[in-house]
């Protein structure tokens, strides 16, 4: 097997633009550093999210505590679920989109480098917005899924559910303009050979997932839009005393809520089909099969939306239609759990953290997975929906799945992110105790909702058999959160001193190994040219990725070579980031409206005149220069 | 060329469609990007469109789109709110103006070939049809403006029912489309004024004129699903 470190043979069309400091940061258009910059927001937020549920956690140890009042649990979990699906993992799936996606289709950037940029400041900013209201008790505190009516200014007169609906719409424009920027990249970018059927699967996967989000968050937005018309303008699209449906809102959430769902767990199965394949030391086994379950796995997410709403009585036909749409989206995710299982039969298996996350993930996503399938069939959901089943439930696919995946994702790839490798040892604490603290936490929720504890509910009494069981959980909390810190520390102690990586220290099949850890800013000097599914694999010792001279395979096609162009990268821009600012500043202005609305509408249209200036500036400076 | 020049307006495109830059399908980047931003847009006005359907004759209280209502409790008699004939009219123009952006782009691809006639100048103008466009545009506009404003005095707004909130709603997100391809179409003439909208330009011209045809696609499905279906 070969690996080969491309050196840059040309020196670059302009100075490199300085790589350290502040402003460095705010105006890179790099999608590594914007990786980089998800991963750690994203890291963050999980630590946010993860301490939401201590404290719930805390509060739930005993029955009828008071470590916190009824409003602010209402708050706790409602942040809970926000932040780790909108602000930890999306953005940490988006943080390997990010780094990973032109690497392996052989890129030197995204389509749209700023745009990236852009979604990135946009998320971060509102990802402060949302988050900020918990620490003056103002937060939201309708649930993640903000059910109207009970989200209208009828029931939720406070502020909170404000920052709530403001602060989705500020994200979904973050997750739909990186949606656009991914499927132009990924369709349009491919280096010359990289066939649809020879990209990288979690390439596959990605592409799969940003499908899923530009056609699920327009749905949510609009759903949000008329929130915000009610709270804020009076109209009556949840107004059921003037005749609105009240399952209006629940249709709309979830035909974006279900797709959501696969948004979080698709990156997930994409990390591990990279990780697993490597240290099995064989090829991804039933590629094929494995990309197009993951098609059909999303394509089937948007039919099966109202399995979240067995409970509202929407008659017989339509729970029998989707209980079996439910039932049969099982399939496909179960041929990616057996081809998983597969990949590692008769391998030579490496067991390194990242592949024990790999293979965590296998396993604690199949029990969610089954107890999925348990609440496919109506007469059982109706006797688990809202109790802490569910809960268990889905965390098992949530932790078990998506975070374990992503954490087999950071282990495998921070050598190639950062040139270091991330400490086996404290790795292997994290796992192991992570892994345990999550059984602890999850498992014994199973119990305790069959038994018929509810969600949400911020006390219950003694007596009812649900102590023990509650007690194991907060005490799985406690020990997750001594996991998940040895991971951090593994991540901020690696990061400048962790052992150094060669170029594929793995020992890889796919071309984003080829080139130095960590990679040139321009990644490839000479865009790779791809012949197989595993090109580090399946090429002769000595080859090069890349011939001499240009890929004249196609006669009439000529690619403009290294030596002819230079390398020709995107400068930095700092309008991205103004324009994300005057975005929110406009959301910001609508907060005003009930208090003062001349002020409110002086702030919207000063933010609205503040992103428009700023986008024709961007728009009109050009990306390169030219040459 | 100068780095201040208009010549990469929109996106992080490169003057000649991507020219220097190997890409897959040999297609522009911003090619795709729109379609897919195009996609995207299906679902939101599907979402708003199936609202309104789902609404269509639950609200309790009048006015209604097309039929007279009479307030029990005070006797008041409202009439059929839709006006057909007015805003068939502004359909009408809609639909010239997605005509009048075929003939923009075509202008702008066929900007070198000679010009011996009048008429292959009026044609040729990419200016007049950029123009043309975005009046006709504004027009539809203020049909929109006038029908708005008629609808409230006689007795509809936002807040009265479900019909006034899911209409105004749904019909003041496609006018906020148009008011966007608006600025497009005056962005792109600005080009034009200020350096001369150039066949290597065709891309700038032709991701507006797929929005804008989008967004009057949009409207025939409102026209037909809102105004003409009783």
């Amino acid at each position: 097997m070969a690996t080969i470190a491309a050196a840059p043979p040309y020196t670059q069309a302009k100075a490199a633009p300085a790589d350290t400091g502040l402003w460095s940061w705010l105006t890179t258009v790099d999608h590594k550093r914007i990786g980089a910059l998800y991963l750690i927001t994203g890291l963050f937020f999980f630590v946010v999210g993860g301490l939401e549920a201590a404290v719930i956690r805390a509060q739930l140890a005993v029955p009828n505590a008071n470590v916190v009042s009824a409003e602010m649990y209402n708050q706790l979990f409602t942040m809970h679920g926000t932040t780790m699906i909108f602000l930890a993992v999306m953005p940490l799936s988006a943080a390997f989109f990010n780094f990973l996606i032109p690497l392996q289709i052989g890129a030197r950037d995204v389509a749209f480098p700023r745009l990236n940029a852009f979604s990135y400041w946009i998320y971060l900013l509102g990802g402060i917005y949302i988050t900020v209201p918990i620490f003056f008790s103002v937060a939201p505190d309708g649930g993640w899924f903000g059910y109207a009516p009970l989200s209208t200014k009828a029931y939720s007169p406070q502020i909170n559910m404000d920052f709530w609906v403001l602060g989705l719409q500020i994200l979904g424009i973050s997750s739909l303009a990186a949606g656009f920027n991914f499927i132009t990249t990924i369709i349009n970018m491919r280096a010359p050979g990289m066939s649809l059927m020879r990209m990288p699967i979690f390439t596959w996967m990605s592409f799969v997932v940003q499908f899923l989000v530009v056609l699920a968050f327009p749905v949510i937005t609009i759903a949000l839009v008329f929130l915000q018309f009610d709270r804020f303008f009076g109209t009556n699209f949840y107004t059921v005393a003037k005749g609105a449906d009240p399952l209006l809102w629940q249709h709309l959430f979830w035909v974006f809520g279900h797709p959501e769902v696969y948004i979080l767990i698709l990156p997930a199965f994409g990390l591990v089909s990279e990780v697993l394949p490597t240290f099995s030391r064989k090829p991804l086994f039933g590629y094929p099969v494995m990309v197009y379950s993951g098609i059909l796995i999303g394509f089937l997410g948007f039919g099966v939306w109202a399995h979240h709403m067995f409970s509202v009585g929407m008659g017989p036909i339509a729970d029998s239609v989707f209980s079996l749409a439910t039932m049969l989206i099982a399939i496909p995710t179960g041929v990616k759990i057996f081809n998983w299982m597969a990949t590692m039969w008769g391998g030579q298996i490496r067991f390194t953290v990242a592949m024990k996350f790999a293979i965590a993930l296998v396993g604690m996503f199949t029990i969610g997975g089954i107890s999925g399938v348990m609440h496919s069939s109506p007469p059982a959901d109706l006797q688990q929906t809202d109790t802490y089943f569910i809960v268990a439930h889905f965390h098992y696919v949530l932790f078990g799945g998506s975070v374990f995946g992503l954490f087999a994702g950071m282990y495998y790839y921070f050598p190639k992110i950062t040139g270091r490798f991330l400490s086996e040892k404290l790795g292997n604490w994290h796992f192991w105790v992570s892994f345990i603290g999550m059984n602890l936490t999850f498992f014994p929720m199973h119990f305790s909702g069959l038994l018929g504890m509810p969600r949400r509910y911020y006390q219950y009494d003694a007596g009812q058999g649900i102590e023990l069981f509650n007690m194991a959980s907060s005490i799985g909390t406690l020990i997750l959160i001594i996991g998940t810190l040895f991971g951090l520390i593994n991540v901020f102690k690696s990061w400048k001193g962790g052992k150094l990586a060669s170029s594929n220290p793995w020992g890889a099949a796919t071309i984003e190994w080829s080139i130095p850890s960590p990679p040139p800013e321009y990644n490839f000097a000479e865009l790779p040219q791809i012949k197989s599914r595993y090109p580090l694999w399946n090429m002769k010792e000595g080859e090069p990725l890349v011939h001499e001279t240009t890929y004249e395979e196609e006669k009439d096609l000529h690619i403009p070579t290294t030596k002819e162009t230079g390398i020709v990268m995107p400068n930095p821009s700092i309008w991205p980031l103004i324009t994300a600012t005057g975005i929110v500043v406009m959301f910001c202005g609508l907060m005003f409206m009930e208090k003062n609305a001349t002020l409110a509408v002086a702030i919207m249209v000063g933010g609205t005149a503040w992103w428009v200036g700023s986008l024709y500036k961007w728009l009109f400076t050009p990306l390169e220069d030219h040459h | 060329m100068t780095a201040n020049s208009a010549t990469a307006a929109h996106g992080d495109g490169h003057a000649h469609g991507g020219g220097h830059h190997y890409t897959s399908l040999g297609l522009d980047n911003r090619k795709i990007a729109i379609w897919t931003f195009i996609g995207s847009e299906c679902m939101l006005f599907a979402s708003l469109i199936s609202t309104y359907l789902v609404y269509k004759g639950r609200s309790p209280a009048g006015p209604y789109p097309h039929e007279a209502w009479t307030n029990p409790a005070t006797g008041e008699v409202f009439k059929p709110i839709l006006n057909i004939p007015v805003t068939s009219a502004s359909t009408f123009v809609l639909l010239m103006s997605s005509l009048a952006m075929v003939l923009a782009l075509a202008a702008v691809q066929n900007k070198n070939l000679p010009k011996h006639t009048f008429g292959e100048r009026v044609l040729g103008s990419s200016k007049l049809w950029l123009w043309m466009t975005a009046l006709l545009g504004i027009t539809f506009l203020g049909f929109q403006a006038y029908e708005f404003t008629s609808f409230v005095h006689e007795g509809l707004s936002i807040r009265t029912n479900l019909f006034g909130s899911s209409f105004f709603t749904l019909t003041g997100f496609h006018g906020a489309h148009v008011t966007a391809g608006v600025l497009w179409l005056f962005t792109l003439l600005a080009i034009d004024y200020k350096r001369g909208l150039t066949p290597a330009d065709s891309l700038l011209v032709d991701i507006c004129a797929l929005y804008w045809h989008f967004v009057d696609v949009v409207w025939i499905a409102i026209f037909t699903l809102l105004y003409l279906i009783k």
